[in-house]
């Protein structure tokens, strides 16, 4: 594509099927305390990359 | 939904519902603005009258870009439908275990912070430490109610948790003791304002914690304004030398040199770059939580001034990176291959269901936030979760749970955002914090500018 250059990401709506094991971090024990982020957190899920 | 918006230089487009990302030219940006109102031959003569001095810019060219957006909308990369609201509750609904708990070690400090959330360290109460009692108490209830969830994460917070220092390592060698008999892996981590570090806590912690949580505000008149000792006497020169001493031992292991930015520094970029300066490479900085009346809360009239240090960071982190220096910060760390699920999405930290405070004395909160507020009080660690009311209004918290947030692109990277905001601002734990919602959409786009900027450069 010429004047569109998608950048490389996880398909979300593809772990539908896949996701939802609680394996991951709770997003609010790493650092801020004080906000909910969980973009940032990674998946534990080998299954699900 | 699709959300767009320019940063330094790079046109972005989000598909919120796929998590695709794209890094669009001047006229890809603007059909796509147009593409899902507006007739196609509409497009190209608003296209074409737009961008009539570009020679490049013709119809042929116009319309190989809208076959290539519809080709990205069948792709579910663009447009893609919004399906996950009945998921975001079913799976609230369905969990019923607990894998993290906040362990309140210590209600009590040895400094003396007049912005501390915690009320110095009390949470509006007595100062106390937690037994190894209660601690172990709170261990097994972990365990119990963690069904087959295998990583269970602890953190020790206060208040100052060093200041009940034996009680953390025995509680750290009871969970060792236990952990593969009940095929559990323990991840702990510690938040201290530093002050009691010496070499045998260091080693202790650098061993055992995955993560520490140091806090420092940045430089010394900053940290010295709010972080001082019960005489008045400022932490930064006692704490500074001891992070650095933890962090060159920590060999590799995750850190967060974490503060908090008030009225009193809007420009906290430079209090980052300060601690970047100082060699620490992994940064967290918070905006206060306290009551708008408070002098130092954060006012409208900071708020465009934040959002430009956000854009400020992310041009400095990226000018470093290129010159072989790099710092990470906490907000700034999108995984965009490898990052969180659908159900991690929508459902968000899990206070109040999956993760819970406990209290020195062994009562149970939806989290740290609402320790000392009575009327959230859960129950206890003994009885488990007594007031399922409240547990259930938590249950009910997720990326669709608000009107407002049903219709914001940012709810997949948020989740309906912090519920202990949403109750400070608004008297409500669904309530909408539009400062904080406001601040987050900044940081999501300065994040994503930033991985389009380092892909454009791969």
């Amino acid at each position: 594509m010429k004047r569109i250059k998608t950048i490389e990401t996880k398909n979300v709506t593809k772990t539908v099927k896949t996701g939802g094991c609680g394996e991951c971090q709770t997003s609010c024990q790493s650092a801020c305390k004080t906000s909910c982020g969980v973009a940032n957190q990674k998946c534990e899920n080998q299954n699900n990359r | 939904m699709v959300h767009q918006y320019k940063l330094n230089g790079y046109n972005i487009v989000l598909d919120t519902c796929s998590g695709s990302v794209h890094s669009v030219d001047e006229v890809a940006y603007d059909i796509i603005s147009l593409f899902k109102n507006t007739d196609e031959n509409e497009i190209v003569s608003t296209i074409l009258e737009k961008y009539k001095d570009l020679p490049d810019v013709n119809e042929e060219e116009i319309r190989e870009c809208i076959e290539d957006i519809k080709s990205l909308e069948n792709g579910g990369m663009l447009f893609s439908e919004d399906e996950f609201e009945k998921l975001a509750y079913d799976y609230k609904n369905n969990s019923q275990v607990v894998k993290a708990l906040c362990l309140h070690i210590a209600h009590t400090c040895n400094l003396n912070c007049s912005y501390c959330f915690a009320s110095q360290g009390k949470y509006q109460g007595e100062r106390a430490l937690m037994s190894f009692e209660v601690g172990k108490r709170a261990f097994d209830f972990l365990i119990e109610n963690s069904g087959t969830r295998r990583n269970l994460e602890v953190d020790f917070f206060g208040g100052e948790p060093l200041m009940n220092w034996e009680v953390v390592k025995q509680l750290v060698a009871y969970a060792r003791s236990i952990e593969k008999e009940h095929n559990k892996n323990f991840r702990f981590t510690l938040t201290t304002n530093g002050v009691l570090l010496n070499d045998e806590i260091i080693d202790f912690l650098n061993k055992e914690m995955s993560n520490v949580v140091l806090s420092l505000d940045g430089r010394k008149e900053i940290n010295d304004h709010f972080r001082i000792d019960y005489s008045g006497k400022g932490s930064y020169d006692t704490i500074v030398p001891k992070f650095k001493r933890l962090v060159e031992k920590r060999r590799g292991k995750d850190y967060y040199m974490r503060g908090t930015f008030t009225h009193n520094n809007v420009d906290f970029t430079n209090d980052l770059f300060h601690m970047a300066d100082l060699g620490f490479k992994e940064l967290s900085m918070e905006p206060v939580v306290c009551p708008p009346s408070d002098p130092y809360a954060l006012t409208e009239e900071d708020k465009p001034k934040l959002f430009e240090q956000y854009e400020i960071l992310a041009k400095e982190m990226l000018k470093r990176k290129k010159q072989g220096n790099p710092f990470t910060f906490y907000h700034y760390m999108l995984d965009l291959k490898n990052g969180p699920c659908i159900y991690k999405r929508i459902t968000g930290c899990g206070s109040g269901t999956e993760y819970m405070a406990v209290t020195p004395w062994g009562e149970l909160f939806p989290c740290h936030q609402f320790v000392g507020d009575e009327k959230y009080s859960l129950g206890n660690i003994w009885d488990g979760v007594t007031n399922t009311s409240v547990q259930d209004e938590f249950r009910m918290c997720n990326a669709y749970a608000k009107e407002e947030c049903k219709n914001c692109w940012a709810k997949l990277y948020c989740s309906g955002g912090c519920a202990a905001n949403a109750y400070h601002a608004t008297g409500k734990v669904n309530g909408i914090y539009e400062y904080g919602c406001e601040l987050f959409k900044k940081r999501i786009e300065c994040a994503v500018m930033i991985q389009v900027a380092q892909s454009e450069e791969e």
